[in-house]
């Protein structure tokens, strides 16, 4: 009757209850899985270039418009809706936020009022979905052309809108700071960079742990000791090897700075507030939770609206890192999204999905495009490999569940 | 009795902790109207399922004989094939098609690839007149009233050539002179030589129509009545369809006198603006403290309707009438004023809008109030399991841990987490749909511990209730509700299963 039940017993060996733990948690781990076999081949087959410092680095930076715009998406995708017109926002917003700095306007005003233009667009998108039940895909596929009408209406006078704001642009190109006066020290490392690593590798042991206590203090079932410690050392591995990395080259961007904190900020909020739980149960049962006494208008609302801010986010993040802002910018973001949530876990059927995980799947659609770019592969086959990723995810996806019940 | 054209014999179907048939016998001979009767759950529908091959062979144990032969049926299309139609409450009609292509549907009259329209609109005049409905055949099913759809539903079937028609409470929605209609339609294709099985909860009709009548009850045939040697009358059949012993047993409790009114409802009225009709007709009832007060009534008849529109009507019903909640009149707009006014609503489908199936336990419990557990909007998880554990105790949830996904529970835990869920939102007035359904005796019982506790604690409950028994061995008052109106008002010392029916099914 139960699944995922994981017994401690101290006579089944390491390796057995390794292959249990995994065997029962195969839908979560399998992205992680997924995105370490992607690297492996790709390290294999470039030669070791894929792993290098440089690429990590860009890679990462390449991630962060999409990523942000995948963290949106989820909730979107959990409350059984879908955004289709998040991609020609994002170009569009970026257009304005060019136009703005072309007035001289500091940066510092800019970015805020692009981000509020972005949640009244989405609140926008939301007002006849949730007040008149029109489908989401109708109404964001209207907001998909208008977008891209707009879009394009700003920038034909112009063409492509150059962008000369050294901070501006900074948010997609430039790195933090390093330490000041330690240059003797780690020469040629970024040591904030290092610093912030270890900072969170202990920061995260130390939260697993305290509950993991608590876990335990519940009676609630909890991985085997020995797994436990497996998945600690793992974890810091991994957050350790890939701080090393970009120490090695510049150090953290801004880029994926402002996507961990966006990241930080929807982990906490989905996972341990009052509006999380209530978007959680609009996705499970809309029903249930507009009988609970949740009002399922306002969740759609506040989920179209975080949508729209995000858009502006990545509309932002994308035309400082190409510096400019052009009549095509945007093009398929919204496709990219919806990919990277859905490898990510998040379930069509509503009410599943983490915002880490679709981190995770935007990772991998992205490192099939570098990866793939550094082995010389034609475009026309990346497609159809990233095509075949997403599909593969999805199948996998639904028969572990399956198979769970 | 002549030759039988339908002959189930020993039919057996078990769901999960539940044997809907118990060994069922039922025949029905050629050229007759049989009327199929019991209590809501009584099997009649399941029956049905049978016959049609919505359950398929093999998940069932009997044997189903049809004009003389053994059958098979996997799936609904063989048993339409061998020429058994059923017209289902719900209608099955595409309300967007014109009348002809919903007749032919599934059925298109062809030549060569192309369907034939010409014949097709030929063919469904030819059928109209013979369930004797005027309408144009290109008409639009959704510009036609409940009793002319109804009459399509049958045209459709007679298209097919059919030999047994089987209608499942085809008057349920209709008024006096499209019932009576449809009644003499069914006399008229009785002397064309249809055979007809009829499930109906209006005795009268049963008694003007019927040629045999078949009593079921929990499952099992308890007698087949014929009408020609005068053994049908309303009471006879009341009498078997009720006929159990009460042999449940209901946790003793004090019948204190009941305290200040809780809630009051005056002229009330609701017009669902979806299916375009009255669902509720000027109810007027109340309920006090520390009172159980029951809601009888057969299926349809507007008891779920009640509980919605006074629970914030989340359903959208055009509503008029007052509602005093605690002697303060109030128009709740949402279920959220509604749990804050002290209202809860367990409802009748836990699985459909009642829980969510893909979170724990905890979760579902502190769903409805999670502000009592949230700093500034964070939850804090501590005092959610707490809390979650504190119900998991008291209402003796089995579940190893409150982390546990509801989903994976049986029947009577979930409906425990339920309660639970609006227990914790502290109300005065607990609205129970049907508490009990589908689960076992041995948590049947602990539910209603807990309900006797709750009414000691100074709580009000109305029981909404399809079983008769618990209707009786739980409650102060009974109010019957029959085509949703409040038909009677009983007393715990006046009431009995005979009453209520004989309400119920005026």
């Amino acid at each position: 009757m139960l699944s995922g039940n994981v017994q401690q017993q101290p006579s089944v060996s390491f390796a057995q209850s390794l292959i249990k733990v995994l065997r029962q948690n195969i839908r979560e781990y399998g992205m992680y899985i997924a995105l370490f076999v992607i690297m492996v081949i790709f390290t294999i087959t470039t030669n070791g270039i894929f792993l290098s410092s440089r690429n990590l680095s860009n890679l990462l930076n390449q991630t962060g418009y999409i990523a942000v715009l995948a963290i949106g998406m989820t909730l979107v995708i959990v409350i059984r809706h879908i955004d289709l017109s998040v991609g020609f926002l994002a170009g569009f917003l970026g257009a304005i936020a060019a136009i703005l700095l072309a007035q001289k306007l500091p940066v510092v005003l800019v970015v805020p009022i692009v981000l509020a233009l972005g949640a009244v667009a989405g609140l926008i998108t939301a007002f006849p979905v949730a007040r008149l039940g029109i489908p989401s895909f109708v109404a964001s596929l209207a907001g998909w052309l208008i977008y891209r009408g707009l879009l394009q209406r700003i920038t034909e006078g112009t063409g492509t809108i150059i962008i000369n704001d050294a901070i501006f642009n900074a948010l997609g190109n430039g790195f933090i700071p390093d330490i000041p006066g330690l240059s003797g020290l780690f020469e040629g490392v970024h040591k904030l960079t290092l610093l912030i690593g270890i900072a969170t590798i202990a920061l995260y042991v130390l939260s697993q742990i305290s509950s993991r206590n608590k876990q335990v203090t519940y009676g609630f079932e909890v991985l085997p000791q020995s797994i436990f410690m497996l998945q600690l050392l793992f974890v810091a591995a991994l957050i350790g090897w890939i701080t090393w990395v970009l120490a090695g080259y510049n150090g953290l961007s801004w880029t994926v700075v402002i996507v961990l904190i966006v990241l930080g900020i929807y982990h906490f909020v989905t996972t341990q507030t009052v509006l999380g739980r209530h978007i959680y149960a609009v996705g499970g049962n809309p029903e249930a939770a507009e009988l609970s006494g949740i009002s399922v208008k306002r969740i759609i609302f506040m989920v179209f609206g975080s949508m729209g801010l995000l858009s502006a986010l990545s509309g932002i993040l994308y035309a400082s890192r190409l510096q400019s802002a052009s009549t095509t910018a945007g093009t398929l973001f919204e496709l990219d999204a919806i990919a990277a949530a859905y490898v990510g876990g998040v379930s069509a059927a509503g009410g599943v999905g983490k915002v880490v995980g679709s981190i995770i799947g935007a990772l991998v659609m992205t490192s099939l495009t570098s990866g793939m770019n550094l082995m010389g592969v034609g475009i026309s086959y990346q497609y159809i490999v990233r095509g075949a990723v997403l599909a593969a995810a999805v199948i996998f996806d639904v028969t572990t569940r399956r198979s769970a019940r | 009795m002549s030759t039988p054209i339908l002959e189930m014999r020993g039919i057996t179907k078990e769901f999960p902790g539940v044997k809907a048939l118990n060994n069922v016998s039922f025949r029905v001979a050629k050229g007759e109207i049989h009327c199929l009767v019991g209590e809501n759950g009584a099997g009649k529908s399941t029956l049905m399922k049978v016959l049609s091959g919505v359950y398929p062979d093999g998940s069932y144990s009997g044997d189903i004989l049809f004009e003389g032969e053994v059958q098979h049926f996997r799936h609904i299309n063989d048993s339409e094939k061998a020429g058994i139609a059923i017209i289902y409450q719900e209608l099955a009609l595409i309300p967007d098609m014109t009348v002809y292509e919903n007749i032919f549907l599934g059925n298109e009259i062809r030549k060569g690839i192309r369907v034939d329209w010409n014949e097709t609109i030929r063919r469904s005049g030819e059928m109209l007149r013979k369930v004797r409905l005027d309408v144009n055949p290109a008409a639009k099913i959704k510009d036609l009233g409940v009793g002319k759809q109804q009459l399509v539903e049958i045209a459709k079937a007679l298209s097919r050539e059919v030999k047994l028609l089987i209608l499942d409470e085809p008057t349920a929605a209709l008024n006096e002179t499209d019932s009576d209609n449809l009644l003499e339609l069914l006399r008229g294709l009785r002397d064309q030589g249809v055979t007809c099985i009829l499930i109906s909860h209006k005795l009268k009709e049963v008694i003007g129509v019927a040629d045999t009548v078949t009593v079921l009850r929990d499952g099992q045939t308890v007698r087949t009545l014929d009408a020609h040697k005068g053994e049908v009358s309303e009471s006879v059949l009341i009498k078997h369809m009720v006929g159990r012993e009460l042999d449940h047993i209901f946790p003793p409790r004090a019948h204190t006198p009941p305290g200040d009114v809780v809630l009051e409802v005056q002229g009330w009225n609701a017009y669902d603006p979806g299916l375009g009709r009255p669902v509720l007709r000027d109810l007027g009832f109340n309920v006090r403290r520390g009172e159980i007060v029951g809601f009888a009534g057969l299926m349809g008849s507007g008891r779920t309707e009640m509980a919605m529109s006074i629970f914030g009507n989340p359903l959208g019903y055009q509503l008029k009438g007052e509602l005093h909640v605690k002697g303060q009149k109030r128009a709740f707009r949402d279920p959220q004023q509604a749990i804050r006014a002290g209202i809860a609503y367990v409802t009748e489908d836990r699985k459909g809008n009642g829980l969510i199936l893909i979170q724990d336990v905890k979760e579902n419990i502190t769903l409805a109030n999670l502000k009592a557990i949230a700093h500034n909007s964070v939850i804090d998880s501590n005092a959610e399991i707490k809390i979650a554990n504190g119900y998991k105790s008291s209402l003796n949830i089995k579940t190893p841990t409150v982390q546990q996904l509801v989903g994976n529970l049986s029947g009577g835990n979930q409906q425990k987490v339920c309660l639970g869920k609006w227990l914790f939102v502290k109300p005065d007035l607990l609205i129970l749909d049907e508490p009990t359904r589908g689960i076992d005796v041995g948590a049947k019982f602990e539910i209603y511990t807990i309900m006797n506790q709750l009414v000691e604690q100074g709580l009000s409950i109305i029981m909404i209730s399809s079983e008769l028994p618990e209707v009786l061995g739980m409650s102060d008052r009974v109010y019957i509700m029959s085509a949703g109106r409040i038909v009677g008002e009983l007393p715990r010392a006046e009431a009995t299963q005979e009453k209520i029916m004989q309400l119920a099914t005026s």
